[in-house]
């Protein structure tokens, strides 16, 4: 009885497997190609369901995108020519890794500063502590346990 | 000094951070465009209604317009019909229509049925226009300025509202009074 639901799982899972890949099926016409063609539906961003990358989406417009990045790699451009390309049409939005600007310098800078208060708080605190060693002259207290 | 002041002050601090952030938000799933201040894409595509036609954005220079991406898919566009066509009837600035991914046929039949807001319906079968105006889901409208720059971008089904109050405060006093 397990063994046959844990089979209909398996069953289960494989189509669901096969329905995933087939959403684009697009071969590069060699490796190299193909990796960076990956590579980049994977990072930009699907401008209708806004939480898939358009390798992953169904909708009409993600494959729009994916021939996109498919036609200008077979025309030998760059990855940041795609990338560019699709960030003059649809803003800085539309790569799930935002890259650094002027605009979001200070977010990047951020967790930086913080970590450095952190830091100067934290040895301000130990060097107060370890003052008060040599004056601590009090006996120490008995463990209340013994 | 209080041992409250430090840890008061930057929760102050952050309090008036989130609030910038909530205010400069845009609304929820709108994204603003790029294309804003920029100049409007180049086109040369075949005409909806006349199939000798090639509709040329070179040809619209010189003349404020407003370029709506729509499809007989688009439920949106369906809600915003009567409002294309009043603007259409005001007269105020014409409207270029972008029948995006869409079937000629039935685009063609919607439009006699319901009527035709547009002055020129550009088609664009793959998808290719829709992508260099940014557009991810119709429908999408823009106001183009008389030297081809994009003025305004808004998503959406238009409503009566948005025109009187987004885009006739944009287009030139003269213009707008006719309206």
């Amino acid at each position: 009885m397990m063994r046959r639901s844990f089979l209909a799982l398996l069953a289960a899972l494989a189509l669901c497997a096969t329905t995933a890949y087939a959403v684009d099926p697009t071969q590069m016409p060699t490796p190299a190609l193909q990796g960076r063609y990956l590579a980049l539906t994977h990072e930009l961003r699907c401008m209708q369901c806004q939480n898939e990358a358009i390798a992953d989406s169904p909708v009409d417009l993600a494959a729009d995108l994916r021939r996109e990045v498919h036609d200008m790699l077979l025309a030998g451009k760059t990855d940041d020519d795609v990338r560019n390309f699709m960030v003059a049409r649809y803003g800085e939005f539309i790569l799930f890794r935002p890259r650094m600007s002027t605009r979001n310098l200070w977010l990047w800078l951020t967790p930086g500063v913080l970590i450095g208060v952190g830091a100067i708080v934290a040895v301000r605190i130990i060097q107060q502590r370890s003052r008060l060693v040599p004056q601590d002259n009090a006996p120490v207290e008995e463990d209340i346990r013994s | 000094m209080n041992r409250f002041a430090l840890p008061l002050g930057i929760f102050a601090l952050l309090a008036v951070v989130l609030a910038i952030g909530i205010k400069h938000s845009p609304d929820k799933g709108t994204i603003a465009s790029p294309l804003i201040g920029k100049p409007a894409p180049q086109f040369s595509l075949p005409s909806l209604t006349d199939a000798n036609r090639i509709v040329k954005s070179g040809d619209l220079r010189g003349r404020w317009y407003i370029f709506n991406v729509w499809g007989t898919w688009c439920g949106g566009c369906r809600m915003e019909h009567n409002v294309l066509l009043e603007m259409r009837n005001a007269a105020v600035v014409p409207i270029i229509g972008l029948d995006w991914r869409d079937n000629d046929a039935e685009a063609l039949s919607l439009l006699s049925q319901l009527g035709n807001p547009y002055e020129v319906v550009a088609v664009d079968h793959d998808g290719r226009e829709a992508i260099d105006w940014g557009v991810y889901g119709a429908p999408e409208t823009f106001l183009v300025n008389d030297r081809g720059i994009v003025v305004y971008k808004y998503i959406g089904p238009l409503t009566q509202q948005a025109w009187e109050r987004e885009f006739l405060p944009r287009l030139p006093a003269k213009q707008a009074a006719k309206s």
